[in-house]
């Protein structure tokens, strides 16, 4: 690893998937996000990369429909209205399987909403947010260190499954800026492109000519093709699910279920609670989707445990799916707050002592 | 161990550099630091604000509602902030453009005309930095040689500043020393 540099976490991202070998980026601004573009726009340049402007979201997601389809890595950034924009074009991404990196930057919303940091966007990104049956592979950094790890997983990720992956940050992650070590060489696996990319039969070897699209009028063909499909949004589950569990070797009263900028206010109040002798665990999904199903069950049924409660800045979102992983056998709870003023420590410490 | 600043004046006051520098000073003695601006609508006109923490452990909330130190660069930003931070902590006054004191008598309030050092010094400019000079001399958060090397790094592109910006620095000690 490199040495510790200072950065904002928008600026951070842009690095992380130069880093990881992407040199295309399309992109329509937004806060809190624009840094990445404006980050770019300089750096690309540099490394012999492209950054394009769109005319719209709309135009950026078919951009990258475009690029990726000829078997370019490509990625861009957003926040929560934009990502609307651009879920049509996610869903024809995810319908031709092509590999694409789309980062949202929550903002509050519904609509315009405001511009500080929120978590209203999981139900979008996890169960869907464009047409058809899909799904993507969603990650949620709780740092801005993190939030390059994932940029630099995504790409290989992506390329594995040939399907869109999303980076869900909020509004903090973007703005904040923290000591961040990039690897020194990329660790980027192979792409596979010739087995499926539209990039000209010169540049390959096989002779069998590729096609990508993502539409199939005969029934049986769709069916089959949503079946090739689900059984990717399976092998994620078997082999994508990442979590992080803390303090869960205490015999606590109380799970909490948290990601991102969230978890790290829940992580004071942990450390704050435990220091006045009361403990509580909490499990971190890094992966949303795949959501750790077993890691959370596991933890809410310790005999310890009394309650589970989702913490969240969103109107409760998560919470649906922590109650599907506790299958009723303890009570979940859900706390949460929009609109950018996120819970403090203090917050979560009254709400999660008042549960017992 | 964890320390919190607050940095709060006028957009244009050089606000976020200053919480920049002092979080990349913390950073080279290897300290966990987290900056957080403020980018919502206060800073289209209002106070704009800045927070540091600087930990020996990782920082675990990034929002901080009672900071340990606040250096107030304007009046609005004291009126603001002063009741929000923790007891015995710095409070750091702008007395060129704040004519009020923090009112309380729970902290260290440290009251430097930083605005009129940096116009004598030559340019207003420098007000973030003499501000800096003055509020790390009398927190002792981080070393002060620390912050000289961050200041000279930050200005590494704008060589022909580091001299004034060293000054600066200097004046804002003396004046916390006094």
């Amino acid at each position: 690893m490199g040495k510790k540099v200072l950065m904002k976490g928008n600026e951070a991202i842009g690095e992380a998937a130069i880093r990881a070998g992407c040199l295309n980026y399309f992109a329509y601004p937004i806060t809190p996000q624009s840094e990445v573009a404006e980050y770019l726009s300089r750096r690309m340049p540099e490394v012999g990369g492209v950054f394009v402007q769109g005319e719209s979201e709309v135009a950026v997601s078919y951009m990258l429909f475009g690029a990726a389809g000829c078997g370019e890595r490509v990625f861009t950034t957003s926040s929560s209205p934009g990502i609307s924009l651009m879920s049509e074009g996610i869903s024809y991404v995810a319908g031709a399987q092509c590999p694409v990196v789309f980062v949202n930057i929550i903002r509050g919303g519904p609509g315009l909403g405001g511009i500080l940091p929120s978590q209203g966007d999981y139900f979008q990104a996890t169960k869907g947010g464009g047409h058809g049956d899909y799904r993507m592979l969603v990650m949620a950094p709780a740092s801005v260190q993190e939030a390059v790890e994932m940029v630099m997983m995504a790409f290989p990720l992506a390329e594995k499954y040939r399907n869109p992956i999303m980076l869900l940050g909020d509004g903090l992650i973007g703005q904040m800026m923290e000591p961040v070590e990039f690897p020194d060489h990329l660790r980027t696996e192979p792409t596979n492109k010739d087995a499926w990319a539209t990039n000209g039969m010169d540049t390959r070897k096989s002779s069998k000519p590729n096609i990508v699209k993502s539409l199939y009028l005969d029934p049986k063909q769709l069916n089959d093709h949503n079946l090739l499909l689900k059984s990717k949004y399976e092998q994620m589950k078997r082999e994508e699910i990442r979590y992080e569990p803390y303090n869960t070797d205490s015999d606590y009263k109380v799970l909490i279920v948290s990601y991102g900028t969230m978890s790290r206010v829940c992580r004071t109040a942990i450390d704050n609670m435990k220091a006045e002798g009361f403990e509580v665990g909490m499990v971190r999904p890094q992966t949303l989707f795949p959501f750790p199903e077993k890691a959370v069950h596991d933890a809410a049924v310790k005999e310890s445990c009394k309650v589970v409660i989702s913490i969240e800045m969103s109107m409760g979102q998560m919470v649906e799916d922590v109650d599907r992983c506790v299958k009723g056998k303890r009570p979940v709870e859900w706390y949460g707050k929009c609109g950018g003023d996120v819970p403090t420590p203090e917050e979560v410490m009254g709400v999660v002592k008042a549960l017992i | 161990m964890q320390s919190e600043v607050m940095f709060a004046g006028f957009g244009g006051q050089g606000i976020l550099m200053s919480g920049k520098i002092l979080a990349h000073a913390a950073l080279t003695k290897g300290f966990e630091v987290a900056w957080i601006p403020s980018y919502g609508p206060e800073m289209r006109g209002g106070t704009a604000y800045c927070t540091v923490v600087i930990s020996d452990r990782p920082i675990g909330s990034p929002i901080i509602k009672n900071p340990m130190h606040l250096v107030a660069m304007n009046r609005p930003s004291l009126e603001k902030f002063a009741h929000v931070v923790k007891p015995e902590g710095v409070i750091l006054i702008n007395s060129s453009l704040c004519s009020v004191t923090s009112g309380r008598s729970d902290i260290d309030e440290l009251i430097v005309p930083v605005s009129d050092i940096a116009i004598e010094l030559g340019t207003v400019k420098a007000a973030n930095i003499v501000a800096l000079g003055a509020f790390v001399t009398r927190s002792k958060i981080i070393d002060y040689e620390l912050l000289k090397e961050a200041v000279k790094e930050e200005f590494a592109a704008k060589e022909k500043l580091i001299p004034l910006e060293m000054e600066a620095l200097e004046r804002g000690k003396k004046a916390a020393l006094q």
